[in-house]
């Protein structure tokens, strides 16, 4: 590949925190989501993916600026838009797809579908259903870091549309009595399903319900991978240094509909289109990359064929793999005592 | 190779569709996310979207087509140096999924108990209250287990609501020992979420009414989680407090969740009576690696029984103890109507009537086969319970004995419980409404036909 060599520390965009060999890897990450996600849209229109599929097109540079500051031990919640956080996290794309086929060879043996996914081992503790409930649940996995004290903090993801979800505000309540650490993450994209935020929340300021708490709030460009992993540093200090949690809103936009079978007229063609051109934060991280001559046509060519090879074997690999076998029905109910 | 672009499926229901309009034609090159035509779907009309980059080859359902099938090839794409004699008519269809039948449930994972170890002897010990029990089980494992803590409202500086949890914070200090808020979503999916991280919390409900405001955090994420994750996400969890009814709290303060929480695969159910069975359970409970559902109850609390003074006295989870033994019929109760089955059977003895009284102690997983064995004895069985008889305890019992020991029926299986109604305030209404010693007495003795 024809990526030139960063030099330790080295400021490419400015005053940019991050090296340019973490600019490409940005660049990668987010290639990889968008390029898994529009395959699992592709499938789900063949019918091997039943049920819910929320795709995370548009939004990718959230989850990879912000993944990018966490440490090993650090533990992760998001909803059901969640296969990017589960690319991001390091999870196997050949799982995630397989997980969304119901395969056995899934992340969830076929069991939880493309909402929930779960990985201990890369600190990935779902994917969930329910809209808000990973709430109080990433407030717990930050009580359980701090009870331990094992220097790990808890992100916890939500959207602009759980936002207004009392549970919310009962966690934030709790993380700020007990300076718990965790970031507590608003992804918004302008739209819980067909409500725009100015017709759900009776105050589009989302980082502010933060105040109310005492919590340290953000407004962040969610556009912008190097604006999310620069804020996310911010955060992550002040949440490690044992200061309490963080809520950061990030300014976001999803280019496919709420599920699969959203045709999303709730908003223009044109503003899509406009966000789409102007503000993709993949085209405009391999426009900074081409400013700053890290990467050449030679080495984006490369970087999108490895990409799509790792995506087409995820997709094999996701509708050879087999059935859950019957007798999984009858497993994991409980745990034997 | 050619790549079929296919009819896709845009909704979770939608198996044809209209072809509405081609936004491209053949010739034209197409990038991922280019939007190649419009689907009329069973609710909607949907954008399709190219995933693959290449040419357009050859269009083969031409705009306006009605009826297009899910996964009928509708154009073919060319990559880079591939032209439409390269197109192959061979249609590919996704595989439809096979119907199968559920395989029957495994005796390990039926609900069922899997009783192993032999019932500890509880005779002899202490005379001590069930709050003491309860006390004593929790600061016991808590010693044990660095990883064990207790959180709730008023459990620490308070001593607890009803004292349960009297001198735990003197003991184990406010790292584990911890008052929440009165915000029972949000310390109930807290808890979750320290579970899955690691710790085995117990959480103490104030009673179960106030319980109905996290029951989404118990059900969907501390019931579920283990089963939706193929077993990488266990929740080692105890949510404990008073079920049932008190005493002239009326309707909002007084209901059994018995049959709420049974109902759920993925949850244990245990509802002591005695002090020895709420010490026993307890630790039992908070020992279990999956989420417990521990219904106590506040009339109990100040009552006294014999409990091993034995440290490690532990109670198996899904194994019913028969307190009564007796030969004409079965009383089978949970909680507080274990101690008016016992006056029942006394009830009944002075009329000739020997009644064998089964005290439950777990609901799920329920032992059905000590009540088996008991209806065998008898023939005729009575269930009692606080909670309404609409599908409740009583009603999976009695279906579970039609199903599995009908030819040892010499009667219809009789259910005493509460009265179909909310919780009455007025002291009488209120004893109306609860099902009471006179109630079993006559239902034992219409089962004895007597």
């Amino acid at each position: 590949m024809a990526i030139k060599k960063a030099t330790r520390g080295a400021t490419p965009a400015g005053n940019s925190a991050a090296t340019t060999e973490q600019l490409v890897e940005f660049y990668r990450q987010m290639l990889l989501i968008r390029r898994f996600e529009e395959r699992a849209g592709q499938l789900y229109g063949m019918g091997l993916i039943g049920g819910f599929c929320h795709l995370y097109i548009g939004q990718e540079a959230v989850v990879v600026g912000l993944t990018a500051c966490a440490n090993k031990q650090d533990t992760v919640v998001t909803s059901y838009r969640d296969h990017g956080h589960m690319l991001a996290c390091g999870m196997d794309p050949k799982g995630v797809m397989a997980e969304l086929t119901g395969r056995s060879t899934g992340y969830s043996k076929g069991k939880g579908g493309s909402m929930h996914m779960f990985s201990r081992e890369k600190g990935f503790f779902g994917g969930h259903g329910i809209v808000g409930a990973q709430i109080p649940i990433g407030t717990g996995l930050a009580f359980a870091h701090k009870y331990k004290n094992d220097g790990g903090m808890s992100f916890a993801y939500m959207g602009d549309g759980a936002i207004n979800q009392g549970q919310i505000y009962e966690s934030f309540n709790m993380a700020s009595l007990w300076s718990l650490p965790v970031l507590y993450v608003v992804e918004n994209n302008k739209y819980g399903m067909g409500t725009s935020v100015e017709r759900a929340s009776a105050s589009p300021d989302l980082a502010g319900r933060g105040e109310p708490w005492k919590i340290k709030t953000m407004t962040v460009d969610g556009m912008d991978a190097v604006s999310v992993y620069e804020a996310g540093l911010e955060a992550c200090a002040h949440i490690r240094a044992g200061h309490g949690p963080v809520l950061m809103e990030v300014k976001t936009y999803r280019y496919r509909g709420h599920s699969m079978s959203d045709p999303a007229k709730y908003r223009t063609k044109e503003e899509l289109e406009k966000m789409r051109s102007e503000h993709d934060p993949i085209d405009s991280l391999r426009q900074t990359l081409i400013g700053l001559k890290v990467t050449d046509e030679e080495g984006f060519k490369a970087i999108d064929k490895g990409i799509k090879e790792i995506v087409l074997e995820a997709a094999e690999y996701s509708q050879t793999s087999p059935e859950p076998d019957p007798s999984e029905l009858w497993t994991d109910i409980v745990v034997a005592a | 190779m050619t790549t079929q672009i296919l009819m896709p499926a845009l909704s979770p229901t939608m198996t044809e569709g209209k072809l509405a309009k081609w936004l491209v034609k053949e010739g034209d090159k197409v990038t991922s996310g280019k939007v190649l035509a419009e689907i009329e779907t069973d609710k909607a009309t949907m954008e399709m979207e190219a995933v693959d980059e290449g040419t357009i080859g050859k269009i083969l359902i031409p705009e306006g087509t009605e009826k297009v099938q899910v996964n009928e090839p509708i154009a073919v794409l060319l990559a880079e140096g591939e032209s439409a004699s390269d197109i192959s008519a061979a249609p590919k269809k996704a595989e439809a999924t096979k119907e199968a039948k559920a395989p029957a449930a495994p005796a390990a994972s039926a609900p069922k108990a899997a009783q192993t170890a032999p019932e500890p002897t509880e005779t002899g010990g202490k005379t001590q209250t069930v709050r003491e029990a309860l006390r004593d089980a929790m600061a016991e494992e808590m010693r044990k287990d660095e990883r064990v803590y207790l959180m709730g409202e008023e459990v620490a500086e308070y001593q607890g609501a009803y004292k349960v949890s009297q001198g735990l914070l003197d003991e184990f200090g406010s790292k584990r020992v911890i008052d929440t808020p009165i915000t029972e979503h949000g310390f109930a999916g807290l808890a979750v979420g320290a579970a899955f991280g690691g710790l085995k919390p117990i959480v103490e409900f104030m009673t179960f009414n106030f319980a109905m405001q996290a029951i989404d955090q118990i059900i969907n994420s501390a019931a579920k989680t283990l089963y939706m994750s193929g077993g990488q996400m266990g929740c080692p969890i105890v949510f404990r407090g008073p079920n049932g009814a008190a005493a002239r709290v009326a309707a909002q303060h007084s209901q059994c969740y018995a049959s709420w929480y049974a109902h759920v695969p993925g949850l244990k159910v245990v509802a002591p009576w005695s002090a020895a069975d709420a010490k026993g359970l307890l630790k039992a409970a908070i020992r279990d690696p999956n989420p417990i559902i521990f219904l106590e109850h506040e009339i109990l609390y100040g009552q006294s029984f014999q409990v091993p003074e034995n440290d490690d006295f532990v109670l198996p989870i899904g194994k019913a103890k028969i307190e009564r033994q007796g030969s004409h019929v079965t009383i089978v109760a949970f909680s507080i109507m274990v101690g008016k089955a016992l006056k029942a059977a006394e009830a009944l003895a002075e009329v000739g009537i020997d009644a064998e009284v089964i005290n439950l102690r777990s609901i799920r997983p329920l032992d059905i086969d000590t009540i088996i064995a008991s209806v065998q004895k008898t023939n005729r069985l009575v269930t009692c319970e606080e909670g309404w008889a609409f599908s409740g305890i009583g009603s999976e019992i009695a279906a579970l004995i039609m199903e599995q020991a009908f030819d040892h029926l010499d009667a219809p299986v009789a259910r005493v419980a509460g009265k179909d109604v909310p919780m009455p305030y007025a002291a009488n209404l209120e004893t109306l409404a609860l099902p009471q010693v006179a109630d079993i007495v006559e239902a034992a003795k219409a089962v004895c036909y007597r």
